[in-house]
């Protein structure tokens, strides 16, 4: 919010301007409005092992973050050439290969990543879409400085989360809105809706009939599935809910079976079809596979777009986007070593306690080190981790992140954030929901994000021009 | 609408129904306890055995005192039917049909689990019960009037409904068999009124103490009674209403998806068949018998919605 000289960045100085002229109780109270609100709505996750609080809420902070118009075309351009590029991976790793041929990312980080899926070699999923929705996370250093952290194009959640902290921001904040021009983040399920049905299979005839799939209510992001479902007007169905009729996957409703068209799944490839992948998966349709490869539906996202969540297969994205697009990459990546080469894992050993370490497929935050925060006992831990099972790892610097304002009892304090804009890929195109998913450290100083790990969140705005 | 949908707003209506009839219950029997402390543990027996626990309560705890009754009935993890269990089923299965309802509908379902919850939490003391079986009849008042003030007249709100009076019709129809023996007009009886407390239990375990007493003056006969609660059609507790809203139910959705079905004919036969002989008759052929037969056809019209509209595989 402040720059580096001092004095207020150009994108607050609406906000700033109302902030100051507010009374700081009120805002404290809004903080607790908001708390309610959310729990009424049941905006609430699920942690894993964690009995004692099977539900809790993401901390939400009311002091938005706001990225001005120029800074988001340019973000917005940078996300739109790694997602083209990612879905031009993800087609020639399953058909011709020539970027393995070429040399410019080893056959061994395919052949040994667990996303990959053989079965998927020579397939066309419908209109060549692999990555219908990813998440790209992203940091910022300086003022003009921005790095992608990773990309999330398994199943990105927190979608639902961006709407329903507008919505909160909206209901706490109007007289807000009436004086800074935010953009519109609201037309997301339509779009959704939209591009779901624009990469319908070739048998749909019609309409096309679209459906969420999920692991149930037990799943940590189960609010999240329902949301979308419920505001795409979409059936949210679980795998016990389907079946393969007449060569079509179709749904069991109080009417018969009826088929669908194109399934936004939330559950993991190896759950999809206990015939073809694990054969002990409930969750997934028997048979759905077959149904896919004849044409009859559309998997979204295709599977085995895993193998692009990959963490050390992020090292090479600069490559990736240079080889499909045979542009530089506009967002670059964060420096990173691959353990898995001598030389790279020496480094990381030797400068282990300046470095954040992160397995390889882990997600949500959980097996990381973060080394300036980690003591001697935990250091030399996670250096026995390293040297016993080097290819897991991947290690990065401490980027010295900026920080946005968040509204503590003792006024504004810095905190560190990232940025989760979210993306949509149809044979129509690419769209972008002007925001996105702002993820906070609730802890002073602390560079971890994940609401796994007590982090909170914040609306993010884009500023019309 | 998919059938699992269905299924679950059946059941979350059916267990927010057992949710405010347990609450009348436990209403019932803890007035008996404090008028008249000699007839107490029969009185909270009748009451376990009308909510269908009283084995359970007797395999967990044995003797019948009001403070392990009320804990039993509103917050027992053993117990199926607390308060506490019925009112997270009812919210799973709202989250589960989440798409299917109106924000404001379901979040009235969480604001009650939320709101009960809390309440339950400790063990509810004497002169704390009566305020929290209130807000738990409030909770309930709230999501009905959500579930009636906002959602779509559609399938999904017949099969809530369905839901609700089937639960209903159950629930008076247990309350009419435990107490049979006192509405019998046996050879102690004839011509005597029945014990003023005993049908006071009864009239206020269906929240119709007062309705009564405006239909039927002082005038308390077991006869009365028991065409009230059985044939009496303006009172939202009765047989005859439950069955009624039931059979209006099914013939929505016969209309609505074209194809008559088992249920909405075992519903008609309910209604007209049934519901239709006077109180006397039904006497003639045996109280305890008629409604040992009509919760047998209530049961029977449960399993045959849930097959005709598919809840299951």
């Amino acid at each position: 919010m402040r720059s580096q000289e001092g004095g207020t960045r150009s994108p607050y100085r609406e906000y700033c301007e109302w902030f100051d002229a507010e009374d700081s109780q009120r805002i404290q109270h809004k903080t607790q409005q908001a708390e309610a609100l959310f729990r009424t709505t049941g905006i609430t996750f699920n942690v894993y092992g964690d009995a004692d609080a099977d539900e809790r809420l993401i901390p939400f902070d009311v002091v938005p973050r706001i990225i001005s118009a120029s800074e988001w075309r340019r973000l917005s351009r940078g996300i739109e050439q790694r997602v083209r590029a990612l879905n031009a991976f993800l087609h020639d790793i399953y058909h011709r290969q020539e970027i393995l041929r070429a040399g410019r990312v080893p056959t061994q980080l395919i052949a040994r990543n667990d996303a990959f899926l053989p079965m998927m070699m020579g397939m066309d999923p419908p209109g060549g879409i692999y990555t219908h929705i990813s998440g790209t996370d992203i940091v910022r250093t300086g003022t003009h400085e921005f790095y992608v952290l990773e990309d999330n194009a398994r199943t990105p959640s927190g979608v639902s989360y961006m709407l329903e902290n507008r919505e909160t921001m909206l209901q706490m904040f109007p007289e807000l809105f009436a004086k800074v021009a935010v953009r519109e983040v609201g037309d997301y399920p339509i779009n959704l809706l939209k591009s779901l049905s624009a990469c319908a299979p070739p048998k749909c005839g019609g309409t096309p009939t679209v459906a969420v799939l999920t692991p149930g209510i037990h799943n940590s992001a189960y609010y999240e599935h329902s949301f979308l479902a419920d505001h795409m007007g979409a059936e949210l169905v679980e795998g016990h809910d389907l079946r393969v009729v007449d060569g079509r996957v179709a749904m069991r409703t109080t009417q018969g079976y009826r088929a669908i068209d194109v399934v936004y799944r939330r559950v993991d490839d190896d759950f999809l079809d206990p015939l073809n992948f694990r054969p002990d998966s409930m969750l997934g349709v028997p048979g759905i596979w077959d149904v896919y490869r004849d044409g009859g539906i559309t998997i979204a996202n295709a599977p085995g777009t895993g193998i692009a969540d990959d963490k050390a297969l992020y090292s090479y994205m600069p490559d990736i986007i240079e080889f499909y697009t045979g542009e530089k990459a506009l967002l670059p990546n964060v420096p990173t070593w691959r353990c898995s080469e001598p030389q790279h894992l020496r480094e990381v050993l030797d400068r282990l306690p300046e470095l954040v370490v992160k397995e390889v497929h882990g997600s949500g935050g959980y097996g990381m080190l973060v080394g300036p925060a980690a003591s001697k006992k935990e250091l030399a831990a996670f250096r026995a981790k390293l040297e016993a099972n080097p290819g897991n790892y991947i290690a990065q610097p401490t980027l010295s992140l900026s920080t946005v304002p968040i509204f503590t009892k003792k006024g504004l304090a810095p905190r560190h954030v990232d940025l989760r804009p979210f993306v949509l890929m149809s044979p129509q195109g690419i769209t972008i929901t002007p925001g996105g998913l702002t993820r906070v450290a609730m802890t002073r100083g602390s560079l971890v994000v994940n609401s796994s790990q007590g982090g909170g969140t914040k609306d993010t705005w884009v500023l019309e021009d | 609408m998919l059938g699992k949908t269905a299924a679950s707003l059946f059941w979350m209506a059916r267990y927010l129904e057992r949710s405010e009839n347990n609450a009348r219950l436990i209403d019932a029997g803890f007035r008996i306890a404090l008028t008249r402390s000699q007839t107490a543990a029969a009185e909270w027996k009748s009451v376990l055995v009308t909510a269908g626990v009283n084995r359970a309560f007797v395999a967990a705890h044995g003797d019948y005192s009001s403070a392990r009754v009320v804990d039993f009935m509103l917050r027992d993890p053993a117990n199926p039917s607390s308060i506490a269990s019925v009112i997270k089923q009812a919210r799973d299965n709202a989250r589960t049909a989440r798409t299917a309802l109106t924000r404001e509908a379901w979040e009235a379902v969480n604001t009650n689990w939320m709101t009960l919850t809390a309440l339950l939490k400790r063990p509810v003391r004497d002169d704390d019960l009566p305020d929290v079986l209130t807000a738990i009849r409030q909770q309930s008042a709230q999501v009905r009037g959500a579930l009636n003030g906002t959602m779509l007249r559609n399938d999904g709100f017949n099969f809530s409904l369905l839901g609700t009076f089937l639960e209903r019709a159950d629930n008076t129809a247990r309350i009419l068999d435990v107490k049979y023996y006192l509405l019998l007009p046996s050879v102690a009886h004839i011509g005597s009124s029945i014990d003023n407390v005993q049908w006071e239990t009864i009239l206020r375990s269906v929240s119709a103490h007062r309705a009564y007493r405006w239909l039927y003056g002082a005038e308390i006969s077991a006869l009365k009674i028991a065409e009230f609660l059985i044939l009496y059609r303006q009172l939202p507790r009765s047989l005859a209403f439950c069955c009624e809203r039931m059979e209006d139910n099914l013939a929505q959705l016969e209309r609505g998806y074209g194809a008559e079905t088992e249920a909405g004919r075992m519903a008609r036969a309910l209604c007209h068949e049934r519901l239709s002989s006077p109180i006397q008759a039904i006497f003639d052929g045996g109280l305890h018998e008629y409604v040992t037969a009509f919760l047998r056809a209530n049961a029977a019209l449960a399993r045959q919605i849930e097959h005709d509209y598919r809840f299951v595989e």
